[in-house]
């Protein structure tokens, strides 16, 4: 099939990722294999993770997780939770998706100090030089109650973490000595 | 009238009723057991300093003396979410198995749907529908915040919910609980008395039967619905449980609440209700310093999967 054969998205219904990219009805929709590909290629995260996870698209380019299957097309309000933005140069992780599946992340997590985690979650940009990994999208994560929890996303860039948190999510915080 | 003096009759210490109906009611969260365990949590809350304490009756609730948990870590991460004890009452009487299909006839803004999804680990399909499109985005929000993937949501009336286009043939269970007129939250929002009207009672009751009429017809032979309100109303309580038992073939089943209860009542006025109408349970405010709640548990009848004759 080519490019132009294929039908556009229709924002108004969620519909499934088709397995791989030969099975693309949809034009620039992205496959299952890709976004699993991709939580594994940036993050570390395992296949076995998403094994029983549906993907779904919902307007244009926002992917959504669901923990079981349903028949495709289906016109509802919400399925699941959002987890990735596609349709655009580099994919980005959501809120939701690393707060979700960023626990099982070994690669591009960036661990912050008490005082780096509280500016982080309020929303503030901070420099952040001793970050010798790749630039882009990165899961800032802080120990809590002895184990690392993941806050939200991150854009590294040029030396400098921005958070990515939502305004609706960010919140002003105790810093945990 | 204030219409709390309807239900003085029905109390064992109608002096503590009222009291306990005039004081606040205690900031208490759930934890979300999707995101980290009591233990975890509570640990968290040490190392934040927050003051709490166990709820004795269930330790994945905890109070919180000094008022909200929202700018908490364990709160920002998930683990916590605030929620009255008694709403934690429907989840617990259903008790959903992981993979089960569970419907929530009226979900928004989502604490009982989360905890439904808490029980089922996640797992299986949970249909979270609600008729009012401006408070499914707080469903939405609340169910993100959490992490709760298994959830379909819907704005439908329930009354006429279809579940063809799910591609789901029955439910194995599902959660009733009805818009009502809100007495049982007189501690949190003390308008609640002051707008109460018989008027009101008598146009929900309607929506009330149909809802659950609707949940026991899409449950599967042997399947479990919950009926809840946060009303002390008979007639929003025990009369409508009551007019659906005899229209359809289900039948009230026992329930341990685990926390202090009084049954459902048989009669009312000049009405009598159902002898099995007592297996309900009525949570009035001075028994354990919550809210105020009803709940009822019912089993749909006919042959269920293993072929056995429920309700017969």
């Amino acid at each position: 099939m080519t490019d132009s054969e294929l039908a556009r998205n229709d924002g108004q219904q969620f519909d499934r990722l088709p397995a791989t990219p030969a099975d693309r009805e949809v034009e620039g929709r992205a496959s299952r294999e890709e976004v699993v590909d991709w939580w594994q290629e940036r993050f570390g995260v395992a296949p076995e993770t998403f094994e029983n996870v549906t993907f779904w698209e919902k307007g244009s380019g926002k992917i959504w997780a669901f923990n079981a299957d349903l028949p495709s097309p289906v016109r509802v309000e919400g399925l699941g939770i959002t987890v990735l933005r596609t349709r655009q140069e580099h994919w980005k992780p959501t809120t939701t998706g690393v707060k979700r599946f960023g626990r099982e992340a070994t690669a591009n997590v960036i661990e912050l100090e008490p005082a780096e985690a509280a500016a982080f979650a309020a929303g503030h940009d901070q420099q952040l030089d001793r970050w010798d990994g790749d630039w882009g999208y990165l899961i800032a994560a802080h120990e809590l109650a002895g184990e690392r929890e993941p806050i939200g996303v991150g854009l590294y860039l040029h030396g400098e973490l921005r958070s990515r948190v939502p305004k609706g999510y960010q919140e002003e915080l105790a810093v945990l000595e | 009238m204030n219409p709390l003096d309807r239900y003085e009759r029905l109390v064992d210490d109608p002096e503590a009723f009222r009291g306990a109906c005039d004081r606040r009611l205690p900031s208490v969260v759930r934890v979300n057991e999707l995101r980290a365990t009591p233990e975890r949590t509570r640990r968290a809350l040490d190392e934040e300093g927050v003051t709490y304490e166990s709820v004795d009756w269930n330790d994945r609730l905890l109070r919180l003396p000094d008022g909200s948990p929202g700018t908490t870590w364990p709160y920002v991460h998930g683990w916590l979410h605030g929620q009255e004890e008694v709403s934690a009452l429907p989840a617990l009487a259903l008790d959903p198995d992981p993979g089960d299909r569970v419907w929530d006839a009226c979900a928004a803004p989502g604490s009982k749907t989360c905890h439904l999804a808490d029980v089922m680990d996640d797992s299986g399909v949970l249909i979270g529908n609600d008729n009012n499109l401006g408070r499914l985005s707080a469903l939405r929000h609340n169910a993100e915040r959490l992490g709760v993937s298994n959830l379909v949501v819907t704005n439908d009336d329930a009354r006429n919910f279809s579940l063809d286009s799910l591609g789901i043939d029955a439910l194995d269970g599902a959660v009733a609980d009805v818009p009502c007129s809100c007495e049982g939250t007189c501690r949190k929002n003390p308008d609640v008395l002051e707008k109460w009207s018989m008027g009101h009672v008598e146009g929900l009751v309607g929506i009330q039967k149909g809802i659950l009429r609707r949940a026991i017809e899409l449950t599967r032979p042997g399947g479990e619905v919950v009926y809840s309100t946060c009303t002390f109303a008979p007639e929003e309580n025990e009369a409508v449980v009551d007019h659906v038992l005899a229209e359809t073939d289900a039948e009230m089943v026992p329930w341990d609440a685990p926390l202090e209860t009084s049954p459902g009542i048989t009669e009312w006025e000049d009405e009598q209700f159902d002898a099995s109408l007592a297996k309900a349970h009525r949570v009035y405010p001075h028994q354990n310093d919550t809210g105020g709640f009803f709940v009822a548990k019912l089993r749909v009848g006919g042959a269920d999967d293993a072929g056995e004759v429920v309700g017969a």
